[in-house]
């Protein structure tokens, strides 16, 4: 059986063919989904990739929120299933309040591309679902507004749940609590701002994203057989 | 009536501003040694139909909370002018 995902496509997105390339490598069968586009069709997971949706304009993610396909998007959230945003696409799902907190400037006013270790923080969601806590990846990321904030109890909950799933492990920007990723109350929707995709195919250097895009079509795959 | 709107989005106190810091750090270069708390904003202006004032405050505070600012990291200032 093959999981089905979903890649939305806004103007300005251009990490969707990676994205893709990289479920595809993984076994998975990828759909670009254009973004005026109100049906999700049958996919078993959506991803919202990296770029600059919309231009970034007002802030990243401000205009993407109201693209028609996020209706279908919230909807398949809210039934349990598995959305992930990367990068550009955290910054959509924050907006979008499908994630809390926000992601502002990084604090070195710098544009950040380079390779990355991350730590994952929790198990609890459908990016980390048995990938032991503690394990390092190298997983690049490329970004300007990469810095997670959020208020203090929201922190503090997020600590308290094992809703941090993915910390840094020398943080780059100025993030919170080192957060490079964080969960829902559920664990199906996850943002993180590391690039999965860009560490999968063996010509990328680092395979380690595979580890976990592979535990994202498993969870795909659990719930389809539902 | 119409009305002229300034809507101002700041950054909420205690949340970083990199942008406002850096521009505060080039300011000693340029003979302004006076000058301190720096922050950086966005300012946009428009205008809005109403049958009142208030009913224009509405209006605009819904576009803020909704849209033109992120209450999570900013605030939204609204000034506004009848227009002739």
């Amino acid at each position: 059986m093959t999981a089905a995902v979903g890649v939305v496509v806004f103007p300005g997105s251009n990490c969707e063919h990676d994205v893709a390339e990289a479920v595809a490598h993984l076994g998975g069968e990828p759909r670009l989904v254009w973004h005026a586009d109100r049906d999700l069709g049958p996919v078993d997971a959506v991803v919202l990739p990296g770029g600059f949706a919309h231009g970034d304009y007002l802030r990243p993610g401000a205009i993407a929120r109201f693209s028609p396909v996020m209706s279908a998007v919230e909807e398949f959230a809210r039934s349990g299933g598995p959305v992930v945003g990367i990068c550009n696409g955290f910054q959509v799902l924050t907006e979008a309040h499908l994630l809390p907190g926000a992601l502002q400037k990084n604090s070195g006013l710098t544009f950040l591309c380079q390779p990355c270790e991350v730590i994952v923080a929790s198990e609890e969601s459908v990016l980390t679902e048995g990938v032991p806590c503690g394990t390092r990846l190298s997983i690049p990321i490329n970004h300007f507004e990469g810095n997670y904030t959020c208020d203090e109890r929201t922190l503090a909950e997020l600590e308290a749940t094992g809703r941090v799933v993915l910390r840094y492990a020398e943080n780059p920007n100025g993030s919170v609590g080192a957060i490079a990723g964080v969960a829902n109350d559920r664990g199906n929707v996850v943002g993180l701002m590391p690039h999965p995709e860009r560490a999968t195919l063996p010509a990328s250097g680092s395979t380690d994203g595979a580890v976990l895009l592979s535990a994202l079509l498993k969870s795909a795959l659990g719930r389809a057989r539902v | 009536m119409r009305f002229e709107a300034l809507v101002e989005v700041r950054l909420r106190p205690g949340i970083a501003d990199p942008q406002g810091a850096t521009i505060e750090r080039a300011l000693p270069a340029l003979g302004f040694d006076t000058i301190s708390q720096v922050r950086a904003g966005k300012a946009f202006r428009l205008t809005v139909e109403a049958p009142d004032e208030m009913a224009a405050r509405g209006q605009l505070d819904e576009l803020c909370r909704r849209f033109l600012a992120n209450p999570v990291i900013e605030d939204a200032v609204v000034s506004l002018e009848e227009l002739p």
